[in-house]
């Protein structure tokens, strides 16, 4: 492999990592602070990207398209907090499995009956439809190195905020252990929504940034969803930067297996990364509640 | 004049004995979850056709029970013993993928009841185990890929990347793409089933510089990776090529611009100068909104071709023998011109090439720019015993 | 809330049941719907597979992601047998059970030492695996998977086998659940650390519990290859390990019926929904919701009660 295919598979696997680590922010806080398993995580990602697709269908400009898609979504997520799952906190995880699940197939249906069974159509920014000369002789797709400079400035945002602001330190309460933070006087239904609006943001993000290369159908928030629990898993429950290396990981190993394994074994590269890492630490990498 | 009259009544009651008094055909389709646009664009055009005939197959009034598979296997499987046991269709047409025909195809043909794909041609069916009542109008699944792979190598490419899903279907794809083509293969690249991004797939076909690239990814994979082979700015220097379905209408509105300048092959195109395709695109344009796809022209050819076979044996359709013949005889008019069956009742017909560029209205869509085959029959007819 | 380890015995009216049942095939085929006794030995076949998963969820609180790669790996083994002649469904059935049961031995002894969510995502992985190496044999059929050359048993006969079957299933549960073994794993459910400072072998229960299930999940499998004539990838895939998890709880999670009652609704409203609205699993979603807000204890857990 030249040095350039090398550093073109690097800048791949750090992209997709990024874009899964948007994915399994939220994720990972839901399940960490309200102890909740959200399949309809994948749902909000969905309905980011289709927000995204509409709104630059009408209004032609992208960055009106991803704020609307965001907005959008964060609204629609914090509803969904207060409505629905609100009446599963403190129920067993298997009712979350089943509730979260028929959420995903009210959302698809709801989708299709708005906007059709065909693909919507998400296009690349003109100026940016290209690849970029990063060296002589290096190209790469602009695009894709938006996507790992939004990846770094969220993941950089949300370090921040996470470890220098009240809010942030709320958050941390909440995940390492629920109680003790109510006990001690956080709102903890306001916190519960806004970490799930956050979370929907961060999907919609994800969904509206990579609209451009992805297809965006119903359906597609199933497939990048496992990917998700995969990161939150090796990651570490509750834990953002637990997330973010998981992200990583998954991204570069994922690349790196289809570029240098047979396809068979490249396919089930990321669960063996998996396997791993739970045998020599059960719980993953960076658990928040230790 | 009594004995007449008592004899016209006989001859009439004897008749109207085995004629039916409508038909009614079981449309199984994939019409929910990503590959439902593919069976909604081929009932689409059934309908269409229904519509023309003033709703009447081979003037007798048609009923259609449509039932979606959801893409399973074991969904289809239930819903077709549900149309032939309790609804009792008398044909059945519709279903979009090839594992969910061949997990039917069975219980069909046992059932004694013709099947006229509008979409799956797998290769089981055109050979050893040809069947006679299954009827293909569209193609064999290989046929797509024969045709690209006759263009690229009579236009001179001598080292063509070849990327696909890894699973047999692929690889028969590849294999159907290299029976025309005998060039060097430059890298031939599975990819997991389902796959979102080919980031890297991306970054090794630029590795290898191939001069073209010849790809086999239906539905979603298809769309992703064509976004992203230009983004990733290969489509200006290295030409891709598709097979038909995976360059039509439903692929085209999904990945827009990033599209233009793929070559495909295709049985049927919109831009066909014949009358009756005239008459297809503008009422399928005026009724639906859209340009059609060719899964659309395969529906509504096999409307026309379930008409045509009904009226030749005046609807009688408890006479499969007759059946069979009238409808092997395919006595139609397609959308895509000249049509006939093989004796293993698939087509023998031409293919053409086409380009996704910008129409004159500033659409982007197929452009017929030439005729690759001509009377090209699938590779495994001479398997089947048939006739 | 005092949580009881003991199944009771049925009421007279799940006999009851059972009788209907038997008598099903004669009453359909007087109608003329020979159509639903597929249908309700479908039903019957993913009873016992729910039925199956719920032993590990319900009894021994383990929530695994991965069963239908023991359920695909049933079907598989009938396929891949009858593909070298061998059709018998007594030599077939058998061997698909003693196949699954490797597997799940296999996988439960590297799986289970994980807990929560950690031990749903390693079943899963498992299961993928499973899924992918299949998918990608060309001798397995890989997209489009292996058809049988013939049924080896009638209709109605598979019909009467099934719910045979599913008798014992039932039964069987019930007596494992109130043995020793049983209690145990519901011990292990309430309390893995007490059980354990108690001197139970808690590891060797739950795999034994997981091998059971595997196995039992084999066994259905290879009764639905011999119900559709074929095996496919979708069987081994994760959303049929999704689709018997969404039985399980719907029909009530450690629920004695649970399984069936789960699987029989969920594969009834498909039945009666799909062919009227094409939008039809926006009902689904909503039924679903509504029971799972509205019946914690799950459809079989409403029953009980009301």
């Amino acid at each position: 492999m030249s040095a350039a295919l090398a550093a073109e598979q690097a800048l791949n696997g750090l992209q997709l990592g990024l874009m899964l680590f948007l994915m399994a922010a939220g994720l990972t806080l839901v399940l960490g602070i309200m102890d909740t398993i959200n399949l309809a995580h994948g749902s909000l990602y969905m309905t980011g990207a289709y927000l995204a697709a509409a709104t630059y269908a009408a209004a032609g400009s992208f960055l009106v398209a991803v704020a609307a898609a965001v907005v959008g979504t964060a609204l629609i997520g914090a509803l969904l907090e207060m409505t629905v799952l609100r009446a599963l906190y403190r129920r067993d995880h298997l009712s979350q499995v089943l509730a979260t699940f028929a959420i995903i197939l009210i959302a698809n249906e709801a989708i299709r009956m708005t906007w059709g069974p065909q693909p919507l159509a998400l296009p690349t920014p003109r100026a940016l439809s290209g690849p970029v000369e990063l060296l002589p002789g290096f190209l790469y797709p602009a695009w894709r190195l938006v996507l790992i400079a939004a990846g770094l400035g969220v993941a950089v945002l949300l370090f921040i905020l996470v470890t220098y602001t009240r809010a942030g330190m709320r958050v941390r309460a909440g995940a390492s252990n629920r109680e003790m933070a109510e006990v001690m006087g956080v709102d903890v239904k306001r916190l519960f929504t806004v970490v799930f609006a956050i979370g929907a943001a961060l999907c919609a993000l994800a969904g509206a940034l990579l609209g451009p290369l992805l297809a965006v159908q119903v359906g597609m928030g199933e497939s990048i969803l496992i990917l998700a629990f995969v990161v939150v898993v090796i990651g570490g429950i509750g834990s953002i930067r637990g997330a973010f290396v998981g992200a990583l990981l998954v991204g570069i190993v994922d690349t790196a297996g289809r570029a240098l394994l047979v396809p068979a074994l490249a396919s089930i590269a990321i669960y063996v990364l998996m396997a791993a890492v739970l045998f020599w630490k059960p719980q993953g990498l960076f658990p928040a509640r230790g | 004049m009594k004995t007449g009259s008592v004899a016209l009544a006989l001859a009439l009651a004897m008749t109207s004995a085995h004629a039916a008094d409508k038909v009614k055909v079981g449309f199984l389709s994939t019409l929910s979850g990503p590959g439902g646009a593919l069976g909604v664009d081929i009932e689409d055009g059934f309908k269409l056709a229904l519509k023309s005939t003033g709703n009447k197959l081979g003037g007798l009034p048609a009923e259609l029970v449509v039932v979606d598979d959801q893409q399973n296997p074991d969904v289809a499987k239930q819903a077709t013993d549900r149309l032939l046991k309790r609804d009792k269709v008398d044909l059945m047409t519709g279903i979009v993928f090839s594992n969910i025909m061949l997990a039917v195809g069975p219980t069909i043909f046992d059932a004694k009841t013709f099947y006229v794909s509008a979409n799956a041609g797998p290769s089981q069916y055109a050979g050893a185990q040809c069947n006679p009542y299954f009827f293909n109008v569209a193609w064999q699944n290989d046929n797509l890929h024969e045709a690209v792979g006759k263009h690229v190598a009579e236009k001179g490419f001598k080292n063509v990347a070849l990327v696909a899903p890894n699973y047999p279907a692929g690889k028969d794809a590849l294999t159907g793409f290299k029976r025309y083509y005998n060039g060097k293969v430059a890298d031939e690249i599975y990819t997991k089933l389902g796959q979102l991004d080919y980031a890297a797939e991306l970054a090794q076909i630029r590795a290898t510089k191939p001069d073209a690239v010849y790809i086999f990814l239906p539905g979603g994979m298809g769309i992703n990776f064509i976004k992203q082979y230009a983004a990733a700015g290969l489509a200006k220097d290295v030409p891709l090529f598709g097979p038909g379905f995976s360059a039509d209408e439903d692929v085209i509105r999904a990945a827009g611009d990033a599209m233009n300048g793929m070559y495909n092959a295709s049985q049927w195109a919109h831009d066909l100068p014949n009358a009756e395709n005239r008459k297809f695109v503008a009422d399928f344009e005026r009724e639906y909104g859209r340009l059609p796809s060719l899964y659309a022209s395969q529906g509504y050819d096999a409307a026309l071709l379930i008409d045509a076979a009904v009226r030749k044996v005046k609807g009688n359709l408890d006479d499969k023998e007759a059946l069979r013949a009238a409808l092997a005889s395919a006595d139609f008019k397609s959308v895509r011109g000249a049509f006939k069956f093989n004796r293993n009742h698939y087509p023998v017909q031409d293919y053409y090439l086409r380009v996704v560029e910008k129409d004159a209205k500033g659409r982007v869509t197929n452009r017929t720019v030439g005729t690759i085959f001509k009377d090209h029959a699938d590779a495994y007819a001479n398997e089947c015993a048939m006739k | 809330m005092k949580v009881s380890l003991h199944t009771p015995a049925a009421g007279w009216w799940w006999a009851a049941v059972a009788a209907m049942l038997a008598a099903f095939p004669t009453i359909a085929a007087n109608f003329g719907q020979e159509y639903y006794i597929g249908l309700a030995t479908r039903m019957l076949v993913f009873g016992i597979a729910a039925t199956s998963l719920n032993l590990l969820v319900g009894y021994g609180g383990m929530v695994s992601f991965g069963h239908a790669a023991f359920f695909g790996t049933g079907a598989y083994a009938v396929a891949a047998l009858a593909d070298r002649g061998v059709s018998a469904p007594w030599i077939t059935w058998p061997l698909a059970m003693a196949l699954a049961a490797m597997l799940a031995l296999a996988i439960g002894a590297a799986a289970l030492r994980t807990r929560g969510l950690y031990f749903i995502m390693i079943t899963l992985a498992f299961a993928q695996m499973v899924f992918y190496l299949v998918v990608s044999v060309k001798t397995l059929g890989g997209d489009d998977g292996l058809s049988l050359a013939a049924r080896g048993i009638g209709e109605s006969a598979l019909f009467y086998t099934a719910l045979a079957l599913a008798v014992l299933a039932a039964c069987g549960l019930r007596r494992l659940a109130n043995a020793g073994f049983g209690r145990a794993l519901q011990g292990v459910r309430e309390n893995e650390a007490r059980m354990e400072a108690v001197g139970f072998p808690v590891l060797r229960i739950k795999l034994a519990a997981f091998t059971i299930a595997g196995a039992v999940a084999g066994l259905s499998g290879a009764l639905l290859a011999t119900l559709n004539g074929r095996a496919g990838p979708g069987l081994l895939d994760w959303p049929q390990s999704g689709q018997l998890l969404v039985m399980v709880i719907l029909g009530g999670v450690g629920q004695r019926f649970g399984g069936f009652i789960g699987a029989a609704v969920l594969l009834a409203m498909e039945e009666v929904l799909s062919p009227y609205w094409v939008h039809w699993q926006l009902v689904l979603g909503i039924v679903l919701l509504a029971v799972v807000l509205r019946a914690p204890r799950g459809l079989a857990g409403m029953l009980a009660r009301g």
